[in-house]
Parts: C-alpha cells; sequence; structure tokens
C-alpha cells in the first residue's frame, strides 16, 4: 500500500517544512516497506502494516475519548487525538520560559524556532518508518527547554486514536530540546480504544544539551488490534543525562527503535524496557547506544514477559567509537517465557572500537521457577496467585526504577496476562 | 490427624518410598530418622504435594479427608505445612507481603476474614519475637541473601504465621550452629498444642535434644523398620543405623 501513502501525500504537500517532507516522501517511496529479508526486519513481519489502506485521520469526536484524558497526569498533559492537537483536552501548565506547544502551531507561528532541529536526529535514511513520518509531519509536540529551566511536574504527551470506524495512521512527532543544565520529565503514553485498528507511527528527538537531564517514558498501551511504530532518538552533550524506559504492552504489533547518541564527554545513559506479549501479539525493540566521547556510561536492562504465542524480539547495539576510552557500558536482556508456544529472539552486540573501557553485556531466556512455584503453592497461594507474584518479581526490577508515580502504580496493576 | 496406609511413591522409574504405614494424633510430635536416601524427604514432599512424585500406591488420610487428592495449594489451606529442607529464595518478592498473601489465601479458605496490612504486621511481628527474627529480614524478598540459619528460622516463623494444624518439618535442623538450634527448637515447641501434630524429619537425634518427640521412628530404604520413643533416637545417635535391620 506503500501508493496509498503517495497519493495521500500529493493531497497534503506544501506548507512549512516543504523540502524536508518531500525528500522523506522519496525516502519512503524508495525504500519501501521491510519484506523481512532486511537484517533489521528479519522477525518481524510488517506485512499487516504494509497491506493495509491506512486512511489519513478525518477529525474525531473528542468528548468520546474525554475518559482517556482524565489519568493521574493530567496536570500538565498534551492530548492528541489521531495525531491531531486537541485543546480541549490539554493543560499545559508549564513555565513561562519554555517554549511548548503543539508542533502544528509552531509551524504555522513560528516555523524558524523548529526547522533547525527537527529531523537532525531520527535518520531517515534507511529508516523508512521514520521517512514515512517525517513526510507526513503535521503535529505533534515542540518542546524547549532554556538552559537551566527545570520542570518538576511530568510533562504528559498523550496519544488517542479514536478508531472509531476506517482504520486510519498517525505520525506523531515530538521534539524536545533541552538546553545547558535543564531537566524534565517526559512521559509519552499511546492509548486506543480496545478492539480498534489503526496504525501508529510516532518518531520523538531529545535533544540534551551540556549537563541536561532528561527522564523519559514511553507507555505503550494501543489497542491489541493496533500497529504501533516508533523511532526515539536522542542526542546528548557533554555530562548530560538520559533515563529512558519503554513499556510495551498493547498492539498487535509493536516495534521500537530507540537510540540514543552519547557525543558529549562523560554523559550518561539509561535505557530501560518491559515487554508484555501475549496471543499472538509481536513486540520488538531495537535499540543502539553509540558511544562517541570518552568517559561515557550506559545501562541497558530489557525484560520481557511473552504468553501464549507471542512473539518478542531485542535486538540491542552498542558502538564503542575509537574516540569513545573509558567507556562502560551494560547491556542485559532477560525474558520469561510463560506457555510453551511464546519465543523470543534476543540478540545483544557490542561493537567496540576502543581499546580502554568496560563493556559486557548478556541475555536469558527462561521460563516461572518450577521450585519457587512450589513453596509458594506449599504456602497456601493459589497457583494463579504464584505465578502472578513471580512475573510481578520478575517485572518490579524495571518497575522499581520508573520514577514517576502514576506509571509505577499502573504497571503494578496491569501486568495480567500470567496464568494461561 | 494424618493416617497413611501402605504408601509406595516413586522419582522417576525409582521406588522410594515402599510401603509406609502411620498414624499421627493430634498433640502428638513423631519424628522420622534415617539415614540419607532413606525416603524421608520424599515423605515430606509427597505430603505436600510436590510434583514428579509418583504415588504409586496407598493412601494418606488427613483429618479424614484423602490428602493425595488435592493440590499442594488446598493442602496448606486444609492445614499442611511443610517446613522445606532447603527453603527456596524468591527474589522480588518481600517476605512480609509474600506471609500475608499466604496467610490470608488460608483463611479465605476457612471462610475467615483476611487481614489487612495493620492487623498482618501486629501478628507477624510477635510471631518474629519467637524466633529471633531481625527485623530487616521481614522487608527483604524470600530467603534472599539469608543466611542457612536464617533460612530455617524463616521456615519456623512461616509456620507459626499460618499456624498449621500438621507440621512436616523436614531437616529443619541441617546446617545449624547450636545457638540457632536452641531458637529453632524453641520456636518448634512454642507450636506444640493438643491440636496440632508435628513431624520432625532428622537425620540426627541432636534437634531432639531439644523439641522431645513423643514417637519416634526410623525409616530404611523407604520403610518404617522400627518405632519408638525417645531413647531409640538417643539409641541410634550412639549406635548408628546399621544395627537396624
Amino acid at each position: 500500500m506503500k501508493d496509498t501513502y503517495l497519493a495521500q501525500f500529493e493531497k497534503s504537500k506544501g506548507g512549512a517544512l516543504a523540502d524536508l517532507r518531500r525528500r522523506a516522501i522519496d525516502r519512503f517511496a524508495a525504500l519501501g516497506f521491510p519484506t523481512g529479508r532486511e537484517e533489521e526486519w528479519r522477525f518481524t513481519d510488517v506485512g499487516p502494516i504494509a497491506e493495509t489502506a491506512f486512511a489519513a485521520p478525518n477529525g474525531a469526536d473528542a468528548s468520546r475519548l474525554a475518559d482517556f484524558a482524565k489519568g493521574p497526569l493530567r496536570a500538565c498533559q498534551f492530548t492528541f487525538i489521531d495525531g491531531r492537537f486537541e485543546p480541549s483536552l490539554s493543560s499545559l501548565k508549564l513555565p513561562k520560559s519554555v517554549a511548548a506547544g503543539s508542533l502544528a502551531s509552531f509551524l504555522a507561528e513560528d516555523p524558524k524556532r523548529v526547522e533547525p532541529h527537527l529531523a537532525r536526529h531520527a535518520s531517515f535514511e534507511k529508516n523508512t518508518f521514520a521517512a514515512l513520518n517525517t513526510a507526513f509531519v503535521r503535529d505533534g509536540v515542540f518542546l524547549h527547554l532554556p538552559r537551566g529551566v527545570k520542570i518538576d511536574e511530568p510533562v504528559h504527551l498523550l496519544f488517542l486514536s479514536a478508531a472509531d470506524g476506517t482504520p486510519v495512521v498517525s505520525h506523531p512527532r515530538v521534539l524536545v530540546i533541552a538546553e545547558e543544565g535543564a531537566q524534565a520529565t517526559i512521559v509519552e503514553s499511546y492509548l486506543g480504544p480496545a478492539g480498534g485498528t489503526y496504525f501508529t507511527n510516532a518518531v520523538t528527538e531529545i535533544v540534551a544539551r551540556e549537563a541536561a537531564v532528561i527522564d523519559y517514558y514511553k507507555v505503550q498501551r494501543e489497542s491489541p488490534k493496533a500497529y504501533h511504530v516508533a523511532t526515539v532518538m536522542a542526542h546528548l552533550g557533554r555530562h548530560a543525562a538520559l533515563t529512558s524506559h519503554s513499556i510495551s504492552l498493547g498492539a498487535a504489533l509493536a516495534r521500537n527503535d530507540i537510540g540514543a547518541v552519547l557525543d558529549g564527554e562523560g554523559a550518561d545513559v539509561t535505557l530501560n524496557g518491559l515487554y508484555e506479549a501475549s496471543a499472538s501479539q509481536i513486540v520488538d525493540h531495537h535499540t543502539s547506544i553509540d558511544h562517541a566521547k570518552p568517559h561515557g556510561t550506559s545501562r541497558e536492562l530489557y525484560k520481557g514477559i511473552l504468553n501464549g504465542k507471542a512473539r518478542g524480539v531485542f535486538d540491542g547495539r552498542i558502538v564503542v567509537r575509537p574516540d569513545a576510552q573509558k567507556t562502560n557500558a551494560v547491556q542485559t536482556n532477560k525474558n520469561l517465557l510463560l506457555s510453551k508456544d511464546a519465543l523470543v529472539n534476543t540478540k545483544p552486540q557490542l561493537e567496540i572500537n576502543a581499546n580502554d573501557v568496560k563493556c559486557k553485556h548478556g541475555a536469558t531466556i527462561g521460563q516461572l521457577d518450577r521450585d519457587m512455584l512450589f513453596y509458594m503453592r506449599s504456602r497456601g497461594l493459589g497457583n494463579d496467585d504464584a505465578r502472578r507474584l513471580l512475573v510481578h518479581a520478575f517485572a518490579s526490577e524495571i518497575i522499581d526504577e520508573v520514577k514517576v508515580d502514576a506509571i509505577r502504580t499502573q504497571l503494578g496493576g496491569c501486568l495480567h496476562i500470567l496464568s494461561s | 490427624m494424618l493416617e497413611i496406609r501402605n504408601l509406595h511413591a516413586s522419582v522417576g522409574d525409582k521406588a522410594v518410598l515402599k510401603g509406609i504405614d502411620l498414624t499421627v494424633h493430634a498433640g502428638e510430635v513423631h519424628a522420622i530418622m534415617g539415614p540419607n536416601a532413606s525416603g524421608k524427604s520424599t515423605l515430606a514432599y509427597v505430603l505436600a504435594g510436590r510434583e514428579n512424585y509418583a504415588v504409586t500406591q496407598g493412601q494418606v488420610l488427613f483429618r479424614g479427608k484423602d490428602l493425595l487428592a488435592m493440590t499442594p495449594e488446598d493442602r496448606a489451606r486444609e492445614g499442611v505445612f511443610l517446613g522445606f529442607q532447603y527453603p527456596v529464595e524468591i527474589p522480588g518478592v518481600g517476605n512480609t507481603y509474600f506471609m500475608k498473601n499466604a496467610l490470608n489465601a488460608i483463611r479465605k479458605h476457612h471462610g475467615q476474614q483476611e487481614l489487612d496490612a495493620a492487623e498482618f504486621l501486629a501478628l507477624v511481628k510477635e510471631k518474629a519475637r519467637l524466633v529471633e527474627m531481625p527485623e530487616h529480614l521481614m522487608n527483604r524478598p524470600v530467603n534472599e541473601g539469608f543466611s542457612g540459619g536464617e533460612k530455617k528460622r524463616n521456615e519456623i516463623l512461616q509456620m507459626a504465621v499460618l499456624s498449621p494444624a500438621l507440621a512436616v518439618l523436614d531437616e529443619t535442623d541441617s546446617g545449624l550452629d547450636i545457638d540457632a538450634l536452641r531458637v529453632i527448637g524453641g520456636g518448634i515447641n512454642a507450636m506444640r498444642s493438643r491440636d496440632r501434630a508435628i513431624v520432625v524429619v532428622t537425620h540426627h537425634q541432636r534437634l531432639l535434644d531439644y523439641v522431645v518427640p513423643d514417637h519416634v521412628h526410623v525409616l530404611v530404604d523407604g520403610r518404617i523398620v522400627k518405632s519408638g520413643h525417645r531413647e531409640l533416637a538417643l539409641q541410634l545417635e550412639s549406635k548408628g543405623y546399621g544395627w537396624i535391620k
């Protein structure tokens, strides 16, 4: 259905970023959808995305989705419906010095603020979905934190899909720039009504300049029939710190490409992830950590819980450039398979081009421990309860690291698939 | 309380229990002794319902009910407790939280109101004193990083909290120093009551200096070959198992 997108583009071309969008659609046209022969897509078949004619959104009734926007993070919340900013469900409480708003409004009123930064970090050269997103970039979030500003309240970016009939595609775009020493917590949530078929194709770019601190959460709870593809690219300056949590619970197919470039001395990155899939869900994380400068540290822990016939993919790549001496990088992927038909493909990779570094990586795939289960049952806990406790225990290593109370609480309650 | 009749069980292809008969009444403490690999732990596991232990013959009645037909959790809820020789570490599951869930599952089974956090905390603090359990271990994950002695204390603490009708304690004394043995023995003695039966499975008689049994049985090669009283345990201590055939 590549042509559907090309036709949609012809109807929406022009306006702000016209050149960028033109280059992106050309790139998408050249790359097309992955066929499965590409190394990056070996285990994840995007056939259902490629073969469905997702329409451009046509305006949905916001009131119908109002309940979704009443969560505990509503104090500072940007809400989007099918990729379009919805002011009636938003509440932008931010310090005056922060330039923040919908990307559409910035592109309309002050495109010069956006243009120098957009698409500088999430390259679409080889990433067809990023190209597609960029070709259709219209709306999303622009957040520019000036030097030294600290936002205490988590900034919630809530992406809702209306899913009221025709399958639609949205291309949310987020651009966060934290100037020197700025600090913020950003939470992206992706949600849709159960049963809805739609396609979310998101791109987020985060720039953390010297000593900036960004705590980033991505919580994906799309409809079980939805498709979710996201690219998150972060660029870190000297002594900047990024903590990223990718929580992937929903969607029929979810693919996350999450990357960070440590482009200043002493930058620090934590990439954590928790994915849970059941039935025939596919959840795929590709991560890349690029140590470009010395004294960088990175820790990466991804944990997966797979039940039914679900399939998990973890592909984690750490590159240490020749210049990046004294790098310290640790990468771990652990998977818990709850059924005999669940499957995971894990591929941790280190590419080290410097000689004075500490790097290690590892992956495990296991089942619930029978001795633990028996021990718990012998104390009176039911089999399901015992399994649930053990799954929570497995996930708690990630959940306990989540600093936003509302997400931690929510995660405690929604690891639900368990006993089969 | 417990009636074991002609119990045969195997692990894989190997017959381990070859016809056990044992009757335990409420209020009694029985010691089951025997050399290594005589089937003592197998008996304990079979009573608790561990998988991969196949009962090939015989029956076990617990308070008149068919124990072998029950799931492990139902046995626990009906009042059977197994003290493990090697208590399992459960990372990520808090010790107090675990015990509270277990106790409430048992209470629910009996139609009793579940205890809330405050009520449970009061109970567990009282019981922890009984086994001199350091408070910081209560908030740690179950048995994780506990010393051997701390794990055994935790077993006795769980027994005290869950208050079973029948406690089967599998080698609870193994790996304990004298001080820990005294504490554990004291904890077990405090649990002795007219309504409760305790079966102590042990290789050595030294625990029996603290927990004086009413009956002693010697298990050799999957059968009880001799039964007696306290003196039998002392004889075994001085003469070993070789003289019993």
